[in-house]
């Protein structure tokens, strides 16, 4: 079973976010980065598959130098092998570009099954799985809890609004990760050393054999005309009352009679 | 017919979830503005009866894709089937429910479309025929106004945000063959809960637990019912065991848009509050006065959420006879 993974770096869940000066970028600096807690899911499942059943993990990443990090991080917990697409013209794409150089990327990989986290934690997107698995003309199945291989087939679990439902594909197939799959596991210290002599190979676009005008930033079709903080609230209106009872008969009066929602 | 606004409603077991109306509401808004035809899509087996429903919130036309293999949702089988009959409605923008089907959908048929698409929208304005969608990033840290260049555009809006309005007509229904092509999925078993349990991301009430519930939910439950409203909780309460991983509310879990939020032993840690930051109002109830989530809070009450949320319930349930 030779299994891909896509990861991707962003920043800490904890990390505030700052506006750039350019009003359509984040600050960069002084964030801790992190790999994509859904990703780390995907990490996962994939090492448990290789460890039940054989085969590789191949670790995927789009981005800056720096998401090596996190490339390494994957190989540290115990995948067997990194590629990075590292190219400023890479850089800056939207979801649909950045999946086009992930499905590229892959198409030169062996794999019999490809696992994404559900969306990345920075924009946000629930894009990149799914378009992966177009653009490679295999099926997929997005916010799975529960993982089963059968012979030529994958079962899995999907996380819907009130329950769940149980999705058969034929692999090749994509799956996206949902909280509950797993607990990612850390790395050791041996496998953090292991991992420092692990192959890790950096490639272009042009290597890929995509078309650089629909990848990165020049093939944006979602532009980010601004960027800003959420709203401010009001400061807050503290209920009075010295009793529980006190305080519990004023909070539902301000509901019912100032917000109306009660 | 062409250069229309198509908004894709979301049913299960041939009932419409209320995204729908929400979906084709500010599809009739957005199709006003831009001077065009409205056309309203339900996909499903056996669904006709739905079209009169949907008439309520002013379609110019009903589509009905209905086979038997479209009665469970399956990514492959309804992208077929809405990228067969897209092009005959050759849409400007096609509208959907950001749920767990509609962002599935959306972005498996972005692909397949070459399309741009601005996922979990809570905000669509229309300026000089240019449509600018607000969508939250970093899970609500970050407000970004995008627009889409090419057609035709996907919006997927976030449930629970997008004003339902009626405005009823003789919208005309049409039933074209639904051209399912090769399908490769099955659903092979569904475990639904059962009863009225109301669905955090759909809910207009969230009351929500932390690590000071201590893992005793029994007082956030009872307000909740008292309320009609559905029970969430942080990601400590879920890392403890006490609420399932569905419950969740924040950055790592479910974004939630209630009309009131309230927020009980929940210190407000920056993923959490970006989880629940698009509510319209939010209630915090903390013993600690110092916690973060008053700052976020529109209303605070400082106090044993043991004592204070019993006698919150009491209230309710003295107020709504």
């Amino acid at each position: 079973m030779d299994i891909v993974v896509l990861v991707k770096q962003v920043p800490d869940t904890e990390s505030l976010v700052q506006i750039a000066g350019d009003g359509v970028s984040i600050k960069k600096d002084d964030i801790k980065w992190i790999m994509n807690p859904y990703d780390e899911l995907a990490v996962e499942e994939a090492l448990r598959i290789k460890e039940a059943k054989g085969g590789t993990v191949t670790v995927l990443s789009v981005g800056a130098p720096k998401a090596q990090e996190t490339i390494r991080t994957a190989l540290a917990m115990g995948a067997d092998k990194g590629l990075l697409v590292n190219d400023p013209q890479a850089e800056g794409g939207d979801a649909l570009a950045t999946a086009r150089v992930l499905a590229a990327a892959i198409k030169k990989l062996p794999f019999d099954l490809i696992i994404a986290g559900q969306r990345a934690v920075d924009e946000d997107n629930y894009q990149v799985g799914a378009a992966v698995a177009e653009f490679l003309g295999i099926p997929h199945i997005a916010l799975v809890n529960k993982v089963e291989l059968l012979d030529g087939r994958i079962r899995c679990q999907r996380a819907v609004e009130g329950g769940a439902v149980v999705v058969e594909a034929p692999l090749p197939a994509l799956f996206t990760t949902q909280r509950g799959l797993n607990e990612p596991r850390y790395a050791s210290l041996p496998g953090i050393m292991k991992a420092k002599k692990k192959p890790l190979e950096v490639k272009t676009v042009v290597e890929l054999g995509v078309d650089p005008a629909r990848v990165g930033a020049a093939g944006r079709k979602v532009v980010v005309k601004a960027l800003r903080l959420p709203p401010e609230r009001k400061a807050v209106h503290m209920i009075p009352g010295d009793t529980p009872e006190a305080v519990a008969t004023e909070l539902v009066r301000v509901l019912h009679e100032e917000a109306r929602l009660i | 017919m062409s250069q229309g606004v198509v908004a894709i409603t979301e049913q299960r077991d041939g009932r419409f979830r209320k995204v729908s109306y929400e979906v084709v509401s500010e599809g009739r808004r957005m199709a006003d503005g831009l001077g065009c035809p409205l056309t309203a899509v339900i996909i499903g087996s056996g669904v006709d009866a739905l079209a009169a429903q949907v008439k309520a919130y002013g379609p110019d036309t009903v589509v009905v894709l209905d086979a038997p293999e479209l009665e469970d949702y399956r990514t492959d089988a309804y992208t077929n089937v809405l990228a067969g009959w897209l092009p005959t409605a050759d849409p400007a923008v096609i509208l959907t429910g950001a749920t767990a089907q509609g962002k599935d959908l959306a972005a498996r048929l972005a692909a397949r479309l070459d399309a741009g698409l601005a996922m979990d929208c809570t905000a669509v304005a229309l300026q000089g025929g240019v449509l600018t969608c607000t969508r939250p990033m970093f899970g609500g840290k970050i407000f970004a106004e995008i627009q889409i260049q090419g057609s035709p555009q996907i919006i997927a809006v976030r449930p629970n945000v997008m004003r339902i309005t009626e405005s009823p007509k003789e919208s005309a229904v049409e039933k074209p063959a639904p051209q399912l092509g090769e399908i490769r999925t099955a659903v092979v078993a569904k475990m639904m809960e059962t009863g009225s349990k109301v669905e955090l991301t759909e809910a207009d009430v969230i009351v929500s637990g932390g690590r000071g519930t201590g893992g005793k939910f029994a007082p956030i439950e009872d307000l909740a019912a008292a309320l009609n409203g559905a029970v969430g909780a942080s990601r400590s309460a879920v890392d403890e065991g006490w609420r399932k991983h569905g419950d969740q509310v924040g950055q790592t879990g479910k974004v939630v848009s209630p009309a009131l939020y309230v927020a009980c032993g929940i210190s407000g840690a920056i993923q959490h509050l970006a989880g629940m930051s698009t509510s319209k109002v939010i209630v915090a109830i903390n013993k600690d006065p110092e916690a973060p989530i008053f700052s976020k809070a529109d209303y605070g009450a400082v106090g044993d959420i043991f004592q204070i949320l019993p006698a919150v319930t009491a209230a309710v349930k003295k107020l709504k006879g």
